[in-house]
């Protein structure tokens, strides 16, 4: 009898549990989704936000404009004279003559100004290319100036009191005269990617700083990951536990977590005033670097190595190998996924760090693109902290395109990274 | 192969305690007792696997063939290379079939040819049981194999170098009834050429397949004699208790 009212009692009793048991499971799922949602929107809320604001720096206006080049008198040969020649000469001529109101030296200057200081590079580049078309009616595509860009593309508003803007009344006037005429065009900027830096917002690109970046990197690649295996596989497989390696672990630990500005006080201190090696180069920078990823690569590596399973080891010691073949021909392969791994999230780590660089002089303005290690350059995020700074309102743009490149060579590195690791379990077993 | 007066220690604890064993050549020598009893630790001081635990100290004379293993000019690579070693769980490495096999003998440079060698990794793999199984896809890794067949892999893996002595560390535990009767089979073929040495839990197990059986208790050699000896007939109490199941 008691058996049989136990056995109706029981159930009742555990199902109301159950319903809770089930409603936490689905509260705390709930809660995961929600957290998964929020760093979604946020992630998407960055993106969307810099790629908008990257969009007037794709593309660029010119206006076509027909020229006649003069070049300057004298008895050299042509391209002597073409050499010295003024440019800016036959496309004020041009402009001038076509708009009776730009009189007085204002005006002038303004009607000057709408076009961007490399148009006459420009002109110059493409009559010493091509001789013959001196003293010739030709038509130029000539880029118009930064203020000029962005009012074609709305980002000055003609509503704005005249005093408020950097454009005059007089110059949209004649850039809607331009327009009407059908002659401004857009083009794709792809000076951005092949340029160097530039004080104007029209002529700067990234190159400069894309390949100091990748300079840079190799630089910290070539020293950190050599070492920094090197260390791991010390530590992890051949030192002696004692209190000696047990303090080099915590220091290594520590220093991963030292603050990266500390690094650029280091190499400011050691690299440059100590060894005097040169200000502003990827040498320099990329030593920095590695200091700053050898903990992380370290640490990597020490985990991706106590992972492989001791059975391993044994296995090959069993056969009469050495320590060191064991750990090279058995253990090392198998962690090396989790080693490279961890390198790459290291190195992108080391794109994006900006302010030890600060402090080695790599926020040097530098125009010209480094060829080597030892040339003054900078770096993509200190170009982006650069163009941040800069007061020219072109430059907003600039600066969220150069963020979307960053952003794409770092989602390129990830991937790198999965694709190594992908790779390499697919190779060792499977 | 035997071991005179041998105490070893982990730190502060004695795990063996002056343990006098002989193992005769091409016999299958088992070694039984409660799960603690020191009969690993035993069978890693045979190829001085010990010395890689931290903290372990081994005090007498390992003899093999007259000489003591543990002498300060014995080389442990070449003692090794003697004495081959088959683990519980099966670990080959994670790499081709052909490798694994192949990989004992390259390192100590004994073979001079490609074809010196893919005959050695065929011989071993035939006499290990495994040839007919996997003879067209040597090149899979060794992971893909079954358990059975991982074990019989790191059997042929231990033979390629040629030892004089096997070492075997339960290696049936982790497989089941059939592997390990193909196991046990491969043993009893084997004893014809190398002297073997058996970690079981299994006292069925140690009355199939050896000879000479050792009982190992708390640390010490309790008794050993002729496995038929042992298993009916044995001298000390406290083998009987543990044969007909009543501790351990």
């Amino acid at each position: 009898m008691s058996k049989a009212t136990e056995q109706k009692g029981s159930p009742a009793i555990s199902d109301a549990r159950l319903r809770r048991r089930y409603r936490q499971e689905r509260l705390f799922r709930l809660a995961g989704v929600l957290a998964l949602g929020f760093a979604l929107a946020a992630l998407l809320a960055l993106l969307a936000s810099v790629a908008s604001r990257s969009v007037p720096a794709l593309t660029h206006s010119f206006v076509r404009v027909e020229l006649v080049i003069e070049a300057d008198p004298g008895d050299e040969p042509l391209l002597e004279r073409l050499a010295r020649t003024d440019f800016r000469k036959p496309i004020r001529t041009a402009t001038r003559s076509e708009f009776e109101d730009a009189k007085g030296r204002k005006a002038k200057r303004e009607l000057d100004r709408l076009f961007s200081v490399g148009a006459e590079y420009d002109v110059r580049d493409f009559a010493l290319a091509n001789p013959g078309v001196v003293g010739t009616p030709t038509t130029f595509l000539l880029p118009l100036s930064d203020d000029a860009d962005l009012f074609l593309k709305g980002e000055i508003l003609a509503e704005v009191a005249e005093g408020d803007r950097k454009i005059s009344d007089r110059q949209i006037a004649w850039l809607s005269t331009w327009l009407e005429a059908g002659r401004i065009d857009r083009q794709l900027n792809t000076r951005f990617l092949t340029e160097g830096d530039s004080r104007e917002p029209e002529l700067a690109g990234m190159q400069g700083a894309i390949r100091g970046s990748i300079l840079t990197l190799l630089v910290t690649l070539l020293i950190s990951f050599p070492i920094g295996v090197g260390a791991a596989l010390y530590l992890e497989e051949f030192a002696p536990r004692n209190r000696w390696t047990d303090l080099v672990e915590v220091n290594i630990n520590n220093l991963a977590a030292v603050p990266s500005i500390i690094f650029g006080l280091l190499g400011l201190a050691v690299f440059l005033n100590f060894f005097g090696l040169p200000r502003s180069a990827p040498m320099v920078g990329g030593l920095v670097l590695a200091l700053m990823t050898l903990p992380t690569i370290i640490i990597a590596g020490r985990a991706a190595l106590a992972a492989v399973p001791p059975s391993i080891r044994e296995a090959a010691l069993a056969l009469g190998a050495t320590p060191t073949q064991a750990v090279f021909h058995q253990v090392l392969p198998q962690a090396i996924p989790g080693i490279l791994t961890g390198t790459i999230l290291g190195m992108a780590r080391a794109l994006g760090e900006t302010a030890p660089l600060l402090m080695i002089g790599m926020v040097a303005f530098v125009a010209d693109l480094p060829s080597g290690v030892s040339d003054p350059s900078t770096v993509l995020p200190v170009q982006i902290y650069l163009w941040n700074d800069a007061p020219e309102r072109a430059f907003v743009a600039r600066t969220a395109a150069g963020i979307m490149v960053l952003l794409s060579f770092l989602i390129l590195m990830n991937a790198a990274a999965v694709w190594v690791r992908s790779r390499f379990e697919s190779k060792g077993q499977s | 192969m035997k071991t005179v007066g041998l105490d070893v220690f982990y730190g502060e604890k004695q795990a063996l305690h002056n343990v006098e064993l002989e193992i005769g050549a091409n016999e299958v020598t088992a070694l039984i007792g409660p799960s603690g009893c020191g009969k690993s630790t035993y069978l890693r001081c045979l190829n001085r696997m010990n010395d890689v635990v931290p903290g372990c100290r081994v005090e007498g004379d390992v003899l093999l063939d007259g000489e003591d293993i543990y002498a300060r000019d014995l080389d442990v690579v070449k003692l090794r290379a003697r004495i081959g070693m088959v683990f519980q769980k099966p670990n080959p490495f994670p790499k081709s079939i052909y490798d694994n096999v192949a990989y004992g003998p390259k390192i100590h440079g004994m073979t001079d040819s490609k074809g010196e060698l893919d005959e050695l990794v065929h011989r071993s793999l035939r006499k290990a049981g495994l040839l007919e199984e996997v003879e067209n896809r040597l090149d899979d890794p060794g992971t893909s194999l079954s358990g059975g067949q991982q074990q019989r892999l790191c059997i042929a893996r231990a033979i390629a170098v040629r030892p004089e002595v096997i070492l075997m560390d339960e290696p049936c535990s982790a497989l089941d009834p059939i592997a390990t009767a193909r196991v046990e089979e491969l043993m009893d073929e084997l004893r014809e050429q190398y002297t073997i040495v058996i970690v079981t839990h299994s006292m069925q197990q140690a009355a199939r397949v050896s000879q000479r059986t050792a009982f190992f208790h708390l640390g010490t050699l309790v008794e050993e004699g002729a496995t038929e000896k042992i298993f009916t007939n044995p001298a000390e109490q406290r083998t009987q208790d543990y044969i007909t199941g009543r501790f351990g």
